[in-house]
């Protein structure tokens, strides 16, 4: 099945989710960004030249692995694991922004905005803008910025301004916000790359397009590694792009597929971002789609919660939304508890520091193999590394060497 | 049109109306009242209630503020309609409800379509609402007489500029320029040139706003445009001098 297939007049629609809601200023913008997207969507050239930029930049393929040591642990079925923190930036997300990058290019834009949650988008950008020389404005909420400074730290000396967003939440749908609001100012010149499958068509399409990369890729690697294709496939969602990006691999396939939320506190706990694993979303119009969002009766955005700052998030992919609905993608949500024990067992039997963003994936993965034969095969996408977590672990651990050296750090600097 | 005529008749007499903004319940209900016996004293011609949203993403940072501040009070739709109520009965102007679209989608059309007439309103704004979404509002609109409010941009093309004459009814939001709300705004050759251009793809009044701030802005759009939009330069002057700082924004406006 093709998700975008569009039926007349519904074009960027996924069941009832999607569409195009944005100020009139920008539909000049927006309709050239999307003719410009069918073209290269078109060319079977554009596709090549982005798959050998990922190649030679970024790495690609990345591996699939099998993880044997938890595998046996759990008793259950075989795990594996698509490596997309192999990527250059550590993570799922410079496919996207690569491609985006493409797409600008051909535009003739010269700047790049983004918003970014964990930081993770905006890190790929700035660096993207660098390799092609672009002007680039990285929005990020002042929360995230306090929690991910690492990745603050690389954007800047990439070259990109970041700027900590003080508004509202002051997190990812803030740092949204007020990309869309210089992009109403500055269309002229400016693409605005944004990270997520989420926002008016033609940006879900577009950015499900580059990150099906990671599930064309996937496919052909799980039949040669476990010899069949998985019976399951788990993804951790925020806004959804690697979730979507990997699940387009499969689409056709009887594969069972797994989007994990962020579960924060719990459900009823007000603290999550769960949208659709929990009870407390419904459809709502903002920051240019209608999807599930976590809001109120007055169609005010509530506050959420997650150890990951790239969960954090108050919609969800539109193209998910609908999956959902009809049952073709099963939602479960992780809580921050369940996200800590897992990263632990999951180093210390494998090897691998996975994001806190992807080890949701894992924490829901490592629930439900036990319970799966040994002849059944789980893939999980390990969407990205879990380095630049690397103060809110040591936090969550109460790591005391690490405590130390922050403190020789600071009376280093003069603290 | 209740509207389109009301702006016709205003226009016999005065050739620039005025149609100003309030953001319902910042800094409080009873501000806005006062803000309003004042912008009544100087003849007001119409008012935007902007119903506050968590998300005003098309909104510049004093509107954002108050946005997010209403909105943290506990601001709902359903005080804004109740003063929106006593707003229409009370003042000779004109009542528009302005904000986002979610507003509106979240309580069912239907019901913000009811519950708008019931509250004396004329019409509505919704900038995040393209007209190819706002199919049902604007047929549910018609019977109860309420105008959608369509906006006319600098970088609309003519063929869109069709289209959204089209669907226009009581009149046109043109936006000056590119950006959010509360910047400056050049009162020059390109902005009488995007005016012309609107006029060719309507025959309804147009309402110049973003940036419209002092008396120059007023004397350039005299003969141009039918109405003069102010916006964040009235919540500026509220939020730095009170009555006395709103009663002389407007003396300075209109002298």
């Amino acid at each position: 099945m093709s998700l975008f297939d569009f039926a007349d007049g519904r074009e960027g629609y996924y069941g009832d989710y999607g569409g195009t809601f944005l100020p009139e200023i920008l539909a000049t913008t927006v309709e050239e960004l999307r003719l410009c997207f069918r073209k290269c969507k078109e060319d079977p050239t554009f596709w090549a030249e982005f798959v050998e930029l990922m190649r030679t930049y970024s790495g690609r393929p990345t591996p699939v692995s099998y993880l044997e040591n938890l595998s046996s642990k759990l008793g259950g079925a075989r795990i594996y694991v698509k490596r997309e923190d192999l990527n250059h930036t550590g993570s799922h997300k410079i496919n996207n922004v690569m491609g985006q990058g493409l797409i600008c290019k051909r535009l003739g834009k010269k700047r790049v905005i983004a918003e970014t949650g964990a930081g993770q988008h905006g890190f790929a950008t700035a660096t993207m803008a660098a390799r092609f020389g672009f002007d680039c404005k990285i929005y990020m909420g002042a929360v995230d910025v306090a929690r991910q400074r690492p990745n603050v730290f690389w954007m800047e000396n990439l070259g990109a301004e970041v700027i900590a967003v003080q508004d509202g939440q002051r997190t990812l749908k803030d740092a949204i916000n007020e990309c869309l609001r210089d992009w109403v100012t500055n269309m002229g010149d400016t693409h605005y790359v944004l990270g997520t499958a989420c926002g008016p068509h033609p940006f879900p399409e577009m950015v499900s397009f580059f990150q099906a990369i990671i599930g064309k890729e996937a496919r052909q690697q799980i039949i040669q590694e476990a010899g069949k294709l998985p019976d399951r496939v788990y993804a951790c969602v925020g806004g959804g792009s690697n979730a979507i990006g990997i699940f387009q691999g499969f689409m056709d396939d009887n594969v069972e597929l797994i989007g994990v939320e962020a579960g924060g506190h719990g459900p009823d706990s007000g603290l999550h971002a769960s949208r659709l694993a929990y009870k407390d979303a419904s459809v709502g119009v903002a920051q240019g789609f209608k999807t599930y969002f976590l809001q109120n009766d007055d169609g005010n955005m509530l506050e959420t919660h997650s150890i990951a700052a790239g969960l954090d998030y108050i919609g969800i992919n539109p193209i998910l939304s609908d999956l959902w609905e009809k049952d073709r993608v099963r939602f479960e949500a992780a809580t921050d508890e369940m996200v800590r024990d897992t990263l632990k067992l999951v180093m210390r039997t494998e090897g691998l520091i996975p994001a806190l963003e992807s080890t949701h994936a894992f924490a829901l993965a490592v629930a439900e193999a036990p319970k799966m034969g040994k002849d059944e095969v789980i893939l999980i996408n390990q969407s990205g590394r879990g380095d630049k977590d690397i103060f809110t672990v040591a936090d969550t651990i109460e790591d005391d060497h690490w405590k130390e050296f922050i403190k020789d750090k600071a009376v280093e600097y003069g603290a | 049109m209740v509207l389109e005529q009301y702006l016709r008749d205003r226009l016999q007499q005065k050739n620039l109306l005025l149609m100003t903004h309030v953001v319902c319940g910042y800094p409080s209900f009873d501000d806005n009242w006062r803000e309003l016996e004042i912008m009544a004293e100087f003849g007001v011609d119409m008012v935007e209630l902007q119903f506050p949203f968590s998300e005003p993403s098309a909104d510049g940072p004093l509107f954002v503020k108050a946005n997010q501040q209403a909105v943290a009070d506990g601001v709902r739709p359903a005080d804004c309609f109740e003063f929106m109520r006593k707003v229409s009965e009370h003042f000779p102007f004109k009542v528009l409800m302005m904000g986002y679209y979610n507003t509106a989608f979240k309580m069912g059309h239907e019901t913000f379509i009811t519950k708008l007439s019931a509250a004396g309103g004329c019409g509505y704004i919704l900038p995040d609402l393209p007209v190819e979404e706002a199919g049902e509002l604007h047929t549910l609109s018609k019977p109860k007489e309420l105008a959608p409010i369509v906006l006319m941009t600098p970088t609309n093309t003519d063929a869109r500029l069709k289209i959204l004459g089209a669907a226009a009814e009581g009149f046109i939001y043109a936006v000056a320029r590119k950006g959010v709300t509360g910047g400056q705004t050049e009162m020059g050759d390109d902005l009488k040139a995007f005016i012309a251009h609107c006029r060719q793809h309507t025959n309804l009044p147009i309402a110049v706003g973003f940036g419209v701030s002092q008396k120059a802005d007023l004397d350039f759009l005299r003969g141009k445009a039918d109405i003069a939009i102010i916006g964040t330069a009235a919540l500026k002057a509220w939020e730095n001098g009170g009555e006395d700082g709103l009663r002389t924004f407007f003396s300075g406006l209109l002298g």
